[in-house]
C-alpha cells in the first residue's frame, strides 16, 4: 500500500455518530404523498414526462434527462400524478421548484425492470443507462455519474478514488451502507473501472469506522477485484473529493479544472452501490439512506424514497419537544430546510433534529483580529480572512484573486473563528453574486449581439429599399430624359425628382381615373374592367406610397 | 537682453518641432475606452439615458459629454463601476432604482398590431402581423419601450420573480437582541 | 562611488519627495485609490522626471550658465517639463488609453507638479554633476513611486474597512499619508556617510 499524503488544516468537530450507527439500516413506510421534484441533480432540469391524472408505475421515468448534463427521475412508488407544479423544495432559500406530486395506490407495482450484464455492455450504453436511471453523486454534490465517467481525452486516469470516509459529524448513511452492502459498493466500483480504466482503485474510509473498512475488504477479496481499501485518518473534511484525492495520491484539483484532467475521479459509495444496481438490475434511484439523528427519540438509517415529505419521516425519528428546526446535511455543510413539506432528495445524505442546546444560536460576530486560525484551518491553503475582508467590502474582483472558488465551503474556518465569524456564509454570498453578475454579464452581451444584428438589418434594408428606389426611378426616368446612365450626380439627382414628379403625377392621374370611375355612369366596359380585379387599385395604391418613398429618399 | 529672448525662443523653436513631430507619430484612432464603457452599462439599449442606446452613451461618456449617473438599469452598482474605470467620483443614480422587470403581455387583448416588435430593441417580443404576440421573458431587458406603443395597452411590466437557479445568498446581517437584564 | 549609492537612498528613503519634503502631494492624493493606476502613474512621473533632470542639467550648463541667464531658470525648467509631459501624455494615449483616462488630469498636472520642479531645482541648489543629478532625478521618481504604490495598496485595504463615516474618502486617507510620513522619518540619518 502506497503512502498517504496529508491537507493542509481540517478540523475535528465531535463526530456524533456513534447513535445512528448502530442499527441496521430500516425501510421506510410509504408515504401518503410523494412530492418528486424534477431537479434533484447538477446541469438542466429535466423535462417532465408525465401529466396530472396520469397513472404511474414504481421505478418508471417521469422526467428525462434534457441535455448530457443532466439525469432523470423517477416515480418512486406506483399511484396517481396528482400534479405537475412548483412545490417547496429542499433548498435553502425556502423557493419553490416544479416537481410532481404523486398519491400513491399502496400495490408499489414495479415496471417491468431491464437488467443487464455489465460486462458484456459498451461503454457508450452503460452512460445512457446510468443518465437514465438517474444515478448521480449521492454524497451530497448530485453531479450525474454517466458525465464523470468520461475520461479525459488529454491524460489516462491514474487513479479511481472511491470515498466512503463520510467526515461530516453525525452521518453514517455510507457507513452502514457498506457495512451491509458492501458486495454491491464493489460491484459498482467495477463498473466505474470498466468505464474510467484507471490504474489502480482505491476506496478511501475514515480510521473512524472498522466495521465499514472490514466489509469493504472482505467485499473486495470475495469478488476477487483489486481495489485497495486505505483506513485514511479521521478528519473533517477528508471526505471532500478533492481532499481525498489529494490524501490517496497527492495530487491537487485547482477550481477551474476537472479532476479526470489532473489523472483522478472520485465517487461516493453510495452512488457505485446505485451504479450497480441501475446496470445489474435496471433498477433506477428512486430512495437512498438517509441518516436521521439528532434530537431525537430514535435515531438510525432509514432507505427512505425520494420525495417523501420531511413531515412524514418525523414519526420514524420521533424529535424530541424542544426541535426547532430540520438540518438537511451535516452541521458543518448543511442547511435548514425551510418547510417540514420539503421532500428527500438525492442529495439529502442526512437529516438532523436541531434544538437550541444542539446548536446554540450563533454567539455575536466580532472583528476580525487576523490571527490566522481560519487560514490555518482551511483544507485548501486559502486565506479566509483575507478572502472575508473582501467578500464583506463586496470587492468580488479581490476574493477571486484570493481564489474564491477554490473554497469548497467546508466550514472549517467558521468552525476554528474565535471571533465566530461566519465566513464561509460570506463567501457564499460572495460566490451566488459573482455568478449572478456573471449570467447578467451573458445575457447583456446577448443583448446587445441582438440588438445590432437588429441595427444591421434595419439599415440593410433601408439600403435595399433606396437601391430598389432608385432602380425602379431610373428605369422610368430612362425614355424621359436621354441621359446616360455614367451622367454626373447632379444629373441622376434631377433624373430622380424628375422621376418622383412624374410617380407623384402618374399616382394623381390614377386616383383621379380611379374616382372618375366611381362617379361616372359606368358604362359596360368600365363596369367590367373595375370588376375585373382589384389590378388597378391595387396600382393607384402602390404609386402614392412610391411617390412618398422616393419623395423621402430624394430629401 | 537679446541673448534671453533669442534663446528662449530657440528652446521653444525645438520643443514645438518635437512635440509636432510626435502628435504625428503617436496619433490615436478612434477610442478604444467606448468599448470598455460599453462592456459595463447593462444593454437594455432602453435609451433612459438620453441617448438612443448603450454605444451612444457610452461614446459621451468617454468624451466627457454625459455624466455617469444617467442609467438606471445599471443601476448604482454600474455608476460605482464606471467610477472605477475612469477614475471619477461615484455619484448617486439621477433617478430611482427598480427592481429588474420584464413585460408581460395580455394575449387576450393583443390585436397582433406589430408596434410593439418595432419597438423592441433587443428583439425579445415574438409574433407577426394580426397574430398574437408574446415576450420572451428570458431575452428581454425590461427597458419599457413597447409599453407606449401598443394602441391596446396589453402590455404591462412584472417584477422578476426569483426562482432557485438564480437564487442569491444574501449578505449576512445578523439581529442583535438585547441582553436579558435581571429586573 | 559609493556616494552614488548613498544619493539614491536619499532620495527614495530619508528625503522622500513626498513624505519628507511634502512635494507632489496632488498626484499622492488623487491617484492612490488604486493599485494598478498607482503603478502608472509611478511609471509616468518617473519616466518624466528622469528625462526632465537630464534635459534641465543641459539646459542650464549649455545654454543659461554660459549667458549669465540663471534668472531664467525657472520658467526655463517649467518650459521643458512641459513639452516632456506632452509626450508623454502621447506616448501613453497611443500605448494605454485606459491608463490615460484614469491618470485624466493628473498627467497634463504632471506640468505643475512641485515634485517634477523642485528636483531639478535641487539639483541645481545641491550643486550636483549631470549623473548625480540623473541619479537624484530618478531615486527621487522611485521614492514617489514606492510611496504612492504603498499608498494606494492601503487605501485599497481601507476601503473594506469599516471607517467612521467623518473620516470616510480623503479625511482618513490624509491621516494615513502623515502615519506613514512619521514611519518615514525613521529613515533619518541613513545617508550620513560622511
Amino acid at each position: 500500500m502506497s503512502a498517504l499524503f496529508q491537507f493542509n488544516g481540517g478540523v475535528k468537530p465531535a463526530t456524533h455518530k456513534a447513535r445512528s450507527a448502530q442499527t441496521p439500516i430500516d425501510t421506510a413506510p410509504l408515504p401518503t404523498l410523494l412530492v418528486v421534484p424534477l431537479h434533484q441533480s447538477i446541469g438542466s432540469q429535466p423535462r417532465p414526462l408525465v401529466r396530472a391524472g396520469e397513472h404511474v408505475k414504481k421505478g418508471q421515468r417521469i422526467g428525462a434527462a434534457d441535455k448530457w448534463l443532466s439525469s432523470a427521475v423517477h416515480a418512486p412508488t406506483s399511484g396517481k400524478v396528482l400534479a405537475v407544479e412548483e412545490r417547496v423544495a429542499a433548498h435553502p432559500s425556502g423557493l419553490s421548484a416544479l416537481s410532481i406530486v404523486i398519491a400513491p395506490d399502496g400495490k408499489d407495482e414495479w415496471i417491468e425492470l431491464e437488467p443487464f450484464d455489465p460486462a458484456t455492455l459498451p461503454p457508450e450504453r452503460v452512460r445512457e443507462i446510468l443518465r437514465d436511471a438517474g444515478v448521480v453523486g449521492l454524497g451530497g454534490a448530485v453531479f450525474p455519474s454517466h458525465v464523470k465517467t468520461e475520461a479525459a481525452k488529454t491524460r489516462a486516469l491514474e487513479a479511481l478514488v472511491i470515498n466512503g470516509a463520510e467526515c461530516e459529524p453525525f452521518m453514517t448513511c455510507d457507513d452502514r451502507l457498506m457495512r451491509e452492502r458492501a458486495e454491491g459498493i464493489a460491484r459498482g466500483v467495477a463498473i466505474f473501472r470498466d468505464l474510467l480504466r484507471p490504474r489502480r482503485v482505491l476506496v478511501g474510509i475514515e480510521d473512524n469506522k472498522p466495521e465499514a473498512i472490514a466489509a469493504m475488504l472482505s467485499a473486495v477479496e470475495a469478488i476477487g477485484e483489486d481495489f485497495t481499501v486505505v483506513p485514511v485518518p479521521t478528519r473533517y473534511p477528508a471526505g471532500g473529493a478533492k481532499q481525498l484525492i489529494r490524501v490517496l495520491t497527492g495530487k491537487e484539483i485547482p477550481a477551474d479544472r476537472r479532476s479526470p484532467e489532473m489523472g483522478a475521479q472520485c465517487f461516493n459509495v453510495a452512488t457505485a452501490y446505485t451504479a450497480w444496481r441501475a446496470v445489474a438490475f435496471g433498477e433506477p434511484v428512486i430512495s437512498r439512506i438517509v441518516t436521521l439523528t439528532g434530537n431525537v427519540e430514535r435515531a438510525g438509517n432509514w432507505e427512505i424514497r425520494l420525495g417523501t415529505p420531511l413531515r412524514e419521516i418525523l414519526p420514524l425519528m420521533r424529535p424530541k419537544a424542544d426541535t426547532n428546526r430540520y438540518i438537511m446535511g451535516g452541521p458543518m455543510m448543511g442547511f435548514e430546510l425551510p418547510s417540514l413539506e420539503a421532500p428527500i432528495v438525492k442529495a439529502s445524505n442526512c437529516i438532523i433534529a436541531g434544538s437550541p442546546s444542539l446548536f446554540p444560536p450563533p454567539a455575536p460576530e466580532m472583528p476580525c483580529i487576523r490571527c490566522g486560525a481560519c487560514a490555518r484551518a482551511c483544507p485548501h491553503e486559502l486565506q479566509p480572512f483575507e478572502l472575508y475582508w473582501f467578500a464583506r467590502a463586496r470587492n468580488f474582483g479581490k476574493t477571486q484573486e484570493y481564489k474564491l472558488f477554490d473554497c469548497i465551503e467546508c466550514g472549517g474556518c467558521s468552525y476554528v473563528c474565535p471571533a465566530r465569524i461566519p465566513l464561509v456564509q460570506y463567501f457564499r454570498f460572495a460566490k451566488s453574486e459573482i455568478w449572478s453578475r456573471e449570467r447578467d454579464k451573458a445575457s447583456a452581451d446577448a443583448a446587445k449581439a441582438r440588438f445590432e444584428r437588429r441595427q444591421a438589418r434595419e439599415a440593410r434594408e433601408r439600403a435595399e429599399k433606396a437601391e430598389r428606389l432608385a432602380k425602379a426611378s431610373e428605369r422610368k426616368a430612362a425614355p424621359a430624359s436621354t441621359a446616360p446612365n455614367d451622367a454626373a450626380p447632379d444629373e441622376t439627382e434631377a433624373a430622380r425628382k424628375a422621376a418622383i414628379a412624374a410617380a407623384i403625377e402618374r399616382a394623381r392621374v390614377q386616383r383621379e381615373g380611379v374616382q372618375a370611375g366611381n362617379t361616372g355612369d359606368p358604362d359596360a366596359t368600365r363596369r367590367e374592367e373595375v370588376a375585373g380585379a382589384g389590378i388597378g387599385q391595387c396600382r393607384a395604391v402602390d404609386a402614392p406610397d412610391a411617390g412618398q418613398d422616393s419623395r423621402r429618399e430624394g430629401q | 537682453m537679446l541673448t534671453a529672448i533669442l534663446i528662449m525662443a530657440l528652446g521653444a523653436v525645438i520643443l514645438g518641432a518635437a512635440l509636432g513631430y510626435a502628435s504625428i507619430r503617436f496619433r490615436v484612432e478612434g477610442n478604444p475606452l467606448v468599448e470598455k464603457i460599453e462592456a459595463i452599462l447593462p444593454q437594455t439599449q432602453c435609451g433612459q439615458c438620453g441617448y438612443p442606446g448603450c454605444k451612444p452613451y457610452a461614446k459621451a461618456i468617454a468624451e466627457g459629454e454625459a455624466e455617469i449617473n444617467r442609467c438606471p438599469p445599471g443601476g448604482q452598482e454600474g455608476v460605482v463601476k464606471l467610477a472605477d474605470l475612469l477614475g471619477r467620483e461615484v455619484e448617486p443614480l439621477d433617478v430611482e432604482e427598480r427592481p429588474r422587470q420584464v413585460a408581460f403581455i395580455d394575449e387576450r387583448s393583443c390585436i397582433g398590431c406589430t408596434l410593439c416588435l418595432q419597438a423592441c430593441p433587443v428583439e425579445a417580443i415574438i409574433g407577426a402581423a394580426k397574430q398574437m404576440h408574446t415576450v420572451a421573458a428570458a431575452l428581454c431587458t425590461g427597458c419599457e419601450l413597447c409599453v407606449t406603443p401598443c394602441p391596446v395597452e396589453c402590455i404591462r411590466m412584472e417584477p422578476v420573480r426569483e426562482k432557485i437557479d438564480g437564487w442569491k445568498w444574501k449578505y449576512p446581517v445578523f439581529e442583535i437582541t438585547p441582553s436579558k437584564r435581571a429586573a | 562611488m559609493p556616494h552614488y549609492l548613498f544619493i539614491v537612498i536619499g532620495a527614495v528613503l530619508v528625503n522622500n519627495v513626498v513624505l519628507v519634503r511634502i512635494l507632489g502631494l496632488c498626484p499622492f492624493m488623487g491617484v492612490s485609490r488604486k493599485l494598478d493606476t498607482a503603478f502608472g502613474m509611478g511609471a509616468a512621473t518617473t519616466f518624466v522626471l528622469t528625462l526632465a533632470t537630464g534635459a534641465t542639467y543641459v539646459i542650464d550648463h549649455l545654454l543659461l550658465m554660459p549667458f549669465g541667464l540663471e534668472y531664467l531658470r525657472t520658467i526655463s525648467f517649467i518650459v521643458t517639463i512641459a513639452a516632456i509631459v506632452q509626450l508623454t501624455e502621447m506616448i501613453i494615449q497611443k500605448s494605454s488609453p485606459v491608463l490615460h483616462q484614469v491618470l485624466g488630469i493628473y498627467l497634463p498636472l504632471i506640468t505643475t507638479n512641485c515634485a517634477v520642479l523642485g528636483v531639478p531645482l535641487l539639483n541645481v541648489a545641491n550643486g550636483h554633476d549631470f549623473l548625480e543629478s540623473l541619479i537624484f532625478g530618478a531615486g527621487s521618481a522611485i521614492g514617489f513611486s514606492l510611496v504612492l504604490v504603498l499608498f494606494a495598496g492601503i487605501r485599497e485595504r481601507i476601503e473594506g474597512a469599516d471607517v467612521p463615516a467623518p473620516f470616510r474618502g480623503v479625511s482618513i486617507a490624509m491621516v494615513t499619508a502623515g502615519l506613514m510620513s512619521l514611519a518615514f522619518m525613521g529613515f533619518s540619518g541613513l545617508d550620513k556617510y560622511r
